[in-house]
């Protein structure tokens, strides 16, 4: 399944867009989105953290995805 | 039990923050008022600039209100935050809290800042004369 991951912040320099693409099997969970993101954009591993969101919600690792969802990559935060 | 939340790039209007806030049941409104700071670690920031996740961040916003409602005995939540490029002296968030008593509204607003910074996706980038980075992105 093709997954469309939003991109915010530092997460967008490191893709270089605001959205990317990633090739993932079906079930495929946020660890695996993470493992394929980091094999790609090995620059994510070298952030403070990250998370991922899934439907506006922070997502825990184990969630599985589909290609129905809306999946964001989540980057430090520093509003206010 | 009422909020406004508002995520734009105009201009934020302290007074009009204020009067939405205000009711005849209130004792007192506390209100925190971010502004851009000329210097980090004794460098000159040239600007700031803010991007929002915004369907996420209104939600998680909201959340924080909901907790407030839960934890004190408050009125009215404001949060406005704004996006886009702020200068030196510009207004990026501006929270306000009413409450019957003066404890409940200044620790509420505590609350709502601290969190929001931990929690809501957005994201500030500061330019320097020599160069620019995000904020907390890096250990």
């Amino acid at each position: 399944m093709e997954i469309n991951i939003l991109a915010f912040g530092i997460a967008k320099d490191i893709f270089g867009a605001s959205t990317v693409s990633v090739e993932l099997p079906a079930g495929s969970s946020t660890a695996h989105l993470k493992a394929s993101l980091e094999d790609k954009y090995p620059k994510l591993k070298q952030l403070a953290s990250y998370m991922v969101a899934v439907n506006n919600e922070y997502a825990e690792d184990c969630l599985t995805i589909t290609e129905r969802d809306e999946v964001a990559i989540i980057p430090p935060v520093s509003g206010g | 039990m009422q909020t406004q939340i508002e995520i734009h790039t105009e201009p934020l209007n302290i007074q009009s923050c204020i009067d939405w806030v205000m009711s005849p049941d209130s004792g007192g409104i506390d209100v925190f008022i971010g502004t851009v700071r000329n210097a980090t670690k004794g460098k000159r920031v040239l600007k700031l600039e803010f991007e929002a996740y915004k369907k996420m961040a209104i939600n998680e916003i909201n959340k924080i209100s909901e907790q407030v409602f839960k934890q004190w005995p408050v009125q009215k939540v404001l949060v406005h935050h704004r996006t886009g490029t702020l200068h030196v002296g510009e207004i990026p968030v501006i929270i306000a809290v009413s409450a019957a008593h003066r404890d409940a509204a200044f620790e509420a607003c505590r609350y709502i800042i601290d969190t929001l910074k931990q929690t809501v996706p957005i994201w500030k980038k500061e330019f320097f004369e020599d160069g620019e980075i995000w904020v907390a992105a890096h250990p």
